[in-house]
């Protein structure tokens, strides 16, 4: 067979366009078998099971990357005294990160909450987004686009729960990513890998098997500023009025 | 019908009209990522690259694959509901290639007294000791095997 070099060019057009084609779209590697429009996740909080041993948070900073002084998730410890339920004493030592030293009982109702994004369904964060760079999956997790984030901060001040923050190295805003990269890929969560005692369950509201659906309708599950409407997902079971 | 005679200075106008809308599509084409508004107002891209992250948690299926030994003790125990990494950390670069990445050796006086010193915040029904008066001085292992810690306490009560 004789080639021309004209011919041999034709030829390698092809290639060379699925390349530059490739370069262009960053040629991310796509998880084979996840189905983005199979699944709507979110996350159920216990605090009946909670124990406040901070295993999430050091599980999140590790798994991610969080930068020290910063969380993507945390938890909090609430205090109500009898006469006093608007106003409960809340404290969060590094977050929780390495437990709570115990406060003497002095007759106050005591009890940890842990906190983090809500990946709200019509979440105020993603809307404030000047250049598109939050947005909700359609699998219902609420991202930032690291590589497209201006770091305007917008999206911070709008999070009506605190759970965004700027980070400092790559000056972008950071979130709870409801670890994305393991769910995506079969794997749990690493806040709730960690969890001893199940307080934390990942949820997939769109499989009708997940226990999540006969729990909602047996317990009473609350989601935080419901006022808000912001469609938050991560339910909260056995939530105390006091928490805010 | 003269009308146009002078029509020359239009057709100069509409050249660089038409020359500005094609800089503007090019200039959008360079500008806007391919991927943008796959799914909606975001790059679609973005999905796959938050996705591409390695995990540094192995997750509680991977240790039983070779720990099947452990794994059997710890699911008759009270803490079959604690992962292998609630206690040992993150592992998944020892799970990927356990002969060079070793788990640090864990030290049972701080690790059990995290989850169970007693806290008045814990749920009552969660098991709690006080550290200073439970057994003080004695590692928790010598009476709690770590992956079944009612193990030999059970055969005598
Ligand atoms: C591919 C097989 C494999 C997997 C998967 C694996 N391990 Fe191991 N692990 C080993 C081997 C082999 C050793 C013994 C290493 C040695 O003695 O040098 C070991 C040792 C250990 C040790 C004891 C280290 C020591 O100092 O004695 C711990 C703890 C451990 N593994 C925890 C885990 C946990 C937790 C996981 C799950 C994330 C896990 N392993 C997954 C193969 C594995
Ligand atoms: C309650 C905490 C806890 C949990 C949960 C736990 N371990 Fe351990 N593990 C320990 C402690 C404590 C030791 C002893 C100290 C050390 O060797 O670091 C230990 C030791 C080991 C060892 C080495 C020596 C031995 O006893 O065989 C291996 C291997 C191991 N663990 C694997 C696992 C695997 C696999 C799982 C999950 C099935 C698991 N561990 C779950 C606390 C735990
Ligand atoms: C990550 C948290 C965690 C760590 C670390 C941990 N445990 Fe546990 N432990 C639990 C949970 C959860 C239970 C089950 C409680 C239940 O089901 O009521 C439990 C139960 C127990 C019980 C049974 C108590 C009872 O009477 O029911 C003992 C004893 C115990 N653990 C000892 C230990 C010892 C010893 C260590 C250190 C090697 C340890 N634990 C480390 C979470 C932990
Ligand atoms: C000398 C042996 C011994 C040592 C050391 C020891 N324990 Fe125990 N532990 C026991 C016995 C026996 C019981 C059951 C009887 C009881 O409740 O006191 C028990 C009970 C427990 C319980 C259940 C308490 C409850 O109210 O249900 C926990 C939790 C526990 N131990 C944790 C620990 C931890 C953590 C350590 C290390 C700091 C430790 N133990 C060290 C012997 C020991």
């Amino acid at each position: 067979m004789n080639l021309t070099r004209r011919q041999c060019l034709l030829l390698l057009l092809p290639a060379a366009a699925a390349g530059w084609e490739a370069l262009q779209a960053g040629a991310p590697e796509r998880a084979p078998n996840y189905d983005k429009t199979q699944h709507w996740w979110g996350m159920l909080l216990d605090i009946s099971k909670c124990i406040g041993c901070g295993n999430c948070v050091r599980a999140c900073a590790a798994e991610n990357q969080v930068p020290p002084g910063y969380f993507r998730t945390w938890v909090e410890r609430y205090r109500v005294r009898d006469e006093d339920m608007p106003y409960p004493q809340v404290d969060s030592p590094d977050g929780g990160m390495h437990g709570f030293p115990p406060i003497p009982a002095d007759g106050m109702k005591e009890f940890f909450v842990p906190k983090m994004c809500n990946h709200c369904a019509d979440s105020p964060c993603t809307q404030v987004c000047p250049v598109g760079a939050t947005f909700i999956t359609p699998d219902g997790v609420v991202l930032v686009d690291k590589e497209y984030c201006l770091g305007c901060r917008y999206c911070i001040q709008a999070c009506p729960y605190g759970c965004r923050f700027f980070n400092p190295v790559t000056h972008t805003a950071e979130k709870c990513t409801l670890c994305y990269h393991r769910i995506t890929k079969g794997l749990t969560t690493a806040c709730c890998e960690a969890c001893p005692t199940g307080a934390r369950q990942l949820v997939d509201l769109k499989n009708p098997n997940d226990p999540i659906h006969a729990f909602l309708r047996t317990h009473n599950v609350a989601v935080l500023k419901p006022y808000l409407a912001t469609g938050a997902k991560v339910f909260y079971n056995d939530l105390d009025g006091s928490v805010r | 019908m003269n009308r146009w005679r002078n029509g020359e200075h239009l057709l100069r106008v509409a050249l660089v009209y038409g020359l500005g809308v094609v800089a503007f599509v090019l200039l959008r084409m360079a500008l806007v990522p391919r991927s943008f508004g796959e799914f909606g107002h975001y790059r679609g891209n973005a999905i796959a690259e938050t996705a591409r992250q390695r995990p540094v948690f192995a997750g509680h299926q991977a240790c039983n694959l070779c720990h099947s030994d452990v794994a059997a003790l710890k699911r008759t125990g009270i803490h079959a509901g604690v992962h292998c990494e609630a206690c040992h950390g993150p592992q998944a670069a020892h799970a990927s290639d356990p002969g060079s990445v070793r788990p640090a050796r864990l030290a049972t006086a701080r690790l059990c007294v995290r989850c169970h010193a007693a806290n008045p915040a814990r749920p009552a029904a969660f098991p709690q000791i006080d550290p200073r008066r439970h057994n003080p001085g004695l590692p928790c292992e010598t009476c709690h095997p770590p992956h079944n810690p009612l193990q030999f306490l059970s055969q005598h009560s």
